[in-house]
């Protein structure tokens, strides 16, 4: 048989309980942005971001049951985009600090 | 020999093509591909986050002041429409899965129009950036900053209108390819051996709703304590 294309179906409940819990971080990020928590409304902000997209792609986006590869391909393309935006924020977030001579 | 044309036969209808083994390395070689294309618009779409965020830390009074001018409660009512529509078109793969082909067909159908409702009210939002004056240009006029402060303002507009333009966009193409597929489902192309497009187009949806994931609250949310 080559209809053994090994995929996982995941159950229906498991979907809706990922969507459950989206609408729900989707509630929580609006709730939070209008408490001010400082710096930190940021990172509650992006870190809840973070999550969503997780659940999004281990379960509807399947990486889940990816093949290694695929899974390391997603890894090694998140890395090129970290490298982007380390670098340049890098940059320009410390260009203050230290003074330039003669200027 | 007959076993043997018969599997060809049912090769065929797998339309597994001759460089690939079997239908799963077929099948895996195709997920790879769609996943470097994805990682192609995430370098795209970081290019403009890392293009916001350093204006942001650039000008962040007058970013906190325009961004707490956008509605917070369609922004957060949209975010909930895409992922309604993320919901069912991970249910329309699984019927695809299981060759439940009505379902597949209904499915595809219910996110098509989760994404038409995503881009009216988007459409109603940049609307009223233009009744507001809000829209970067020549009438460009942001109320409560001075003078001096308009121009930043107008960049925080470009922005916001270039990226929700943006993705935007993909979300029209994305439409075009979920009728592609409500087409074909229509006449039973799309079973538990044979469901790539239904997958691979599920992934670039999925992929558009991350991006609005980040989007929503990198707009709207952060500083919304300041701007107030």
């Amino acid at each position: 048989m080559s209809n053994d294309v090994h995929q996982h179906i995941d159950s229906a409940m498991t979907y809706v309980l990922v969507f459950v819990v989206l609408i729900c971080l989707t509630i929580a990020t609006t709730a939070v942005a209008f408490v001010d928590l400082g710096p930190f409304s940021v990172v509650a902000a992006l870190v809840i971001a973070c999550c969503k997209m997780l659940l999004v792609a281990l379960f509807f986006m399947h990486v889940r049951h990816s093949t290694r590869l695929t899974r390391l391909v997603v890894l090694g393309g998140l890395l090129w985009l970290g490298i982007l935006l380390l670098l340049t924020l890098g940059d320009v977030m410390s260009r203050g600090w230290v003074g330039v001579p003669g200027r | 020999m007959a076993s043997e044309t018969q599997a060809h036969a049912h090769q065929e209808s797998l339309a597994l093509r001759e460089q690939f083994d079997t239908a799963a390395q077929q099948k895996d070689a195709s997920t790879l591909g769609m996943w470097i294309f994805l990682i192609t618009e995430i370098m795209f779409f970081g290019g403009m986050f890392l293009a916001y965020t350093v204006y942001r830390h650039l000008y962040s009074h007058v970013f906190a002041v325009a961004s707490s001018s956008l509605n917070v409660y369609i922004g957060a009512a949209n975010t909930v429409v895409l992922l309604c529509s993320s919901l069912t078109m991970v249910l329309a793969v699984r019927a695809a899965q299981l060759s439940q082909k009505k379902a597949i067909v209904l499915f595809l159908v219910l996110t098509l129009l989760l994404g038409g409702v995503f881009l009216g009210v988007k459409a109603y939002e940049w609307n009223e950036k233009f009744v507001e004056h809000h829209v970067p240009g020549a009438s460009f006029h942001f109320e409560d900053l001075p003078a001096s402060d308009q121009g930043h303002a107008q960049l925080f507009f470009s922005l916001y209108f270039a990226m929700t333009g943006l993705h935007a966009l993909h979300m029209v193409i994305g439409a075009g390819l979920l009728c592609y597929l409500v087409f074909e489902a229509r006449k039973g192309r799309y079973s538990a051996e044979y469901n790539t497009p239904v997958d691979l187009i599920g992934l670039y949806w999925h992929f558009v709703d991350i991006i609005w994931i980040f989007l929503f609250p990198l707009l709207y949310l952060i500083d919304r304590h300041l701007g107030r």
